[in-house]
């Protein structure tokens, strides 16, 4: 939330020659890339480039078949990704995600989203449930900041009013906004954003772009983003990464990425690609965001 | 739905009239009066109530055809499926109940002649088929959404009732005892009923919120009861004593079988805590020096008012409950004390299910149950999760396992075979997964209604075979499945 303290030096996620093999097939080949706090960084690239693939081995769902993934905790240190559980990747190294389709818990009410979130932190103060169990006052005080900072999210995605639907009733977009919250409330240090913008129509997509920069600038944490919609990458990227068939073809700021031969090469080179034909314009003329780093 | 055209009721009944008048004309002369035959027999004996019946009969069929015609297939479905199943019931009554309850049947049977009334049943059966199948094609396709929204409403509704119901229920159940008429049967019935509703309860917290399907839930009856009884007569122990200390053992077999499979998911998690049952059954089957093999455990000791013992006379050196308290003695007074321990115990289990819905874990267990990878990506443990969900499920079964072993004084391995595992999870399925009212109505449902017609206990399993299916077909959820929120915004100060 503050200017201070920053630490050029050290990224907060480093990746080092990550490789995943799925038999002969490679996911992932050779991949390195930084990425920064307070930052967004976007991972691009056709589909079945291997970002999800990525995404998974960042947080704990694949184990990588070789490379290391570096994650500089501002408070408890370097953290080794590759060697940790799932679970403690977000426990412990503060790295949350969404996911490419989304994984809401349907039938439990908005808030109850948000609450599940902050699991980790409910559970010390309820004494493993135990004194919770027993109606204890740390419980209790513990469960109404958990409401507060469910609230405060909740506030910025306009789901206040809606707070105690069923998730799985609300509509598609926000769901996916929902799905940002709820990864927010886990209090991360890393967001990383699996096509959130994926089926929102242009105002739901602008409302997106908003919340992730406020995400950025206001929380002062690093995101990833993995993003075919080239306005909401183009828009709100600092910086670009691209992939095609598990390796990385380009990595720079979006002005460079844009105009990066490979790139185009990669996006169009494909002619039955057709999807992808309309994903990336080819060629830039202006670009009234593209000088911000 | 359409909304369709309304019945024109004055025709219908015009035309069902015409139909009994015709009824009457046929039969008045035929069946009303009656030459009886012997030597002797002089006055014409009349029988205008069977013709009346007839009439009656003929009216309502005729009325059921018409309902037919115009596509209202509900009511006769249910009309004629009653009229054929209690004229049945009437009719086999002798084969079927006690002499006493055979008088009362027979009043119901609407002819004197079996095979008139044969004839009835079959053309009510005939209608209530048509009726189904009409029912079945009209609603099956278009329909399917529309009754799961009915359903979750009534269960919405059933769940707001239950602020007023419950506490009603409730209070019924503490005065039972005292009721006019409870008798012993009845209350040992409903001992019975509790535990089930006990158990229901206790393995609702591993299906119903944690959403593991656990199909050897019997094994940590069957640990809590040996733990019971071993402890009681090896070590001496009390029953307040041995109770929780069984609830634990129970609760570290729990643990102990959900270390190596909480990894597995759906049909395998289910296969192998079947297999799992089963295997903990063979055990005290065949380990003849410590649980006495098929031969069991007997001498289990009866559970005491503080050390007050409900018998006749005191063993050695104690003192029995009605000489202590100066009442004479009353062998019913032990049936009410159980009463009372089994009932506390479920509530016991209902109050702490519902706490533990409110806390951290209880809601962790239902994210689980949504979403096992999202679960993760938020940093919850989902193995320990799981396990603590499974231990604790297990404690409840151990719970009322021991008490099952000092109600019965005497355990063996038959009476945990897996057939118990399938009724608890018949309660819990039938009743709606993670509704506690539900558990109890299915609990009265399935164990109250066949202890009962014990009569009729052949049916039990084909009807409770019949049930599931149905409810697997028609509501996989549940009957009564419906979820309260366990936090609200809107009670928090939040604007609506
Ligand atoms: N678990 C797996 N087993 C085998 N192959 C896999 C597995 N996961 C991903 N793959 C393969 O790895 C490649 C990269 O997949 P990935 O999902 O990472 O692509 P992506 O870049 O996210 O594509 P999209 O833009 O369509 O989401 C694909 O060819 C995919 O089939
Ligand atoms: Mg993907």
């Amino acid at each position: 939330m503050t200017d201070a303290c920053t630490h050029p030096q050290t990224p907060l996620l480093h990746v080092e020659h990550l490789t995943m093999r799925f038999g002969g097939l490679v996911a992932a080949d050779d991949v390195s890339f930084k990425a920064q706090d307070r930052k967004i960084t976007a991972i691009i690239g056709p589909n079945g480039a291997g970002k999800t693939t990525l995404f998974n081995c960042l947080t704990g769902f694949y184990a990588p078949t070789s490379g290391r993934l570096e994650l500089n905790h501002p408070t408890r240190g370097e953290c080794l990704l590759e060697r940790m559980e799932g679970h403690r990747i977000a426990r412990d190294a503060g790295v949350a995600r969404t996911f490419q389709n989304i994984r809401l818990f349907a039938r439990m009410t908005v808030l109850e989203n948000l609450i599940v979130a902050q699991h980790n932190r409910l559970m010390r103060a309820s004494g493993f449930s135990f004194l919770g169990l027993l109606g204890f006052k740390r419980y209790v005080d513990a469960e109404t900041q958990a409401v507060e900072l469910a609230r405060y999210w909740l506030d910025r995605i306009g789901l206040t009013e809606r707070a105690d639907w069923e998730a799985g009733n609300l509509p598609y977009g926000d769901q996916r906004r929902l799905e940002v919250a709820r990864a927010m409330c886990t209090e991360p240090v890393l967001l990383c954003l699996d096509e959130p913008a994926a089926g929102l129509n242009p105002r739901e997509s602008a409302d997106l772009n908003r919340l992730l920069t406020f995400i950025r600038d206001e929380h002062s944490i690093g995101l990833l983003l993995i993003e075919h919609d080239m306005s909401v990458v183009m828009g709100i990227s600092d910086h670009i990464v691209v992939l095609d068939y598990g390796r990385k073809i380009a990595d720079g700021t979006p002005r460079a990425v844009r105009n990066d031969p490979a790139v185009i090469r990669a996006y169009l080179g494909d002619e039955n690609d057709e999807e992808n034909d309309n994903a990336m314009p080819p060629k830039v003329t202006a670009d009234p965001k593209g000088g911000d780093v | 739905m359409t909304p369709r055209p309304a019945l024109d009721v004055p025709a219908i009944l015009k035309e069902a009239g015409l139909t009994a008048l015709v009824m009457l004309g046929l039969t008045v002369g035929l069946v009303g009066f009656r030459i009886p035959d012997g030597i002797g027999a002089s006055a014409l004996e009349t029988r205008f109530g069977a013709v009346a019946m007839a009439c009656g009969l003929a009216f309502a069929g005729r009325i059921a055809l018409i309902l037919l015609r115009e596509k209202r297939p509900r009511r006769v479905l249910f009309a004629s499926t009653a009229y054929a199943v209690v004229v049945a019931l009437a009719q086999a009554a002798p084969v079927l109940f006690s002499p006493a309850a055979t008088e009362r049947w027979i009043t119901l049977r609407p002819f004197d002649s079996a095979v008139v009334n044969g004839m009835t049943v079959v053309l009510a059966a005939a209608f209530a088929l048509r009726a189904a199948w009409m029912e079945w094609r009209h609603r099956r396709f278009p329909g399917i959404k529309e009754r799961d929204k009915a359903m979750d409403a009534m269960g919405a509704r059933v769940q707001r009732a239950t602020h007023f119901f419950g506490p009603a229920l409730l209070l019924v159940a503490v005065i039972l005892p005292f009721l006019p008429m409870v008798d012993r049967r009845l209350l040992d019935i409903a001992v019975l009923v509790v535990t089930y509703i006990m158990l229901g309860w206790g393995l609702n917290i591993v299906v119903g919120l944690a959403g593991l399907l656990d199909l050897g839930y019997v094994a940590f009856y069957a640990v809590g009861a040996y733990s019971f009884a071993l402890l009681a007569i090896n070590f001496d122990l009390g029953f307040w004593i041995c109770l929780p200390l069984a609830g634990m053992l129970a609760a570290t077999a729990g643990i102990l079988l959900g270390f190596p499979v909480l990894r597995l998911r759906g049909d395998y998690l289910a296969i192998v805590t079947l297999g799992f049952g089963e295997i903990i059954r063979i055990i005290l089957l065949n380990w003849y020096q410590f649980t006495g093999g098929p031969d069991g455990i007997s001498g289990i000791p009866k559970p005491t008012f503080f050390g007050l013992e409900f018998k006749r006379s005191a063993s050695d050196g104690g003192e029995t409950f009605h000489q202590f308290f100066d009442l004479t003695y009353s062998p019913v007074d032990k049936i009410v004390f159980i009463y009372y321990v089994i009932l506390g115990l479920a509530l016991i289990t209902n109050s702490f299910s519902l706490r533990i819905r409110k806390l951290p874990v209880g809601r962790a267990w239902e994210a689980l149950r949504e979403d096992e990878i999202a679960c993760r990506s938020l940093g919850i443990n989902a193995t320990n999760t799981k396990l603590t969900a499974f231990a604790i499920g297990a404690m409840f079964g151990g719970i009322a396992g021991s008490f099952f072993a000092t109600r019965q004084g005497f355990i063996s391995p038959e009476s945990f075979t897996f057939i118990e595992s399938a009724v608890i999870l018949a309660i819990v399925v039938l009743g709606g997964f993670g509704s506690q009212i539900g558990v109890v109505i299915a609990a009265i449902l399935l164990i109250g209604l066949p202890e009962i017609f014990r009569e009729l206990q052949d049916f039990r399993m084909l009807t409770f075979g019949g049930a599931m299916v149905l409810i697997m077909v028609w509501r996989p959820a549940g009957l009564l499945a419906h979820r309260t929120p366990s936090i609200r915004l809107s009670d928090r100060g939040g604007e609506p």
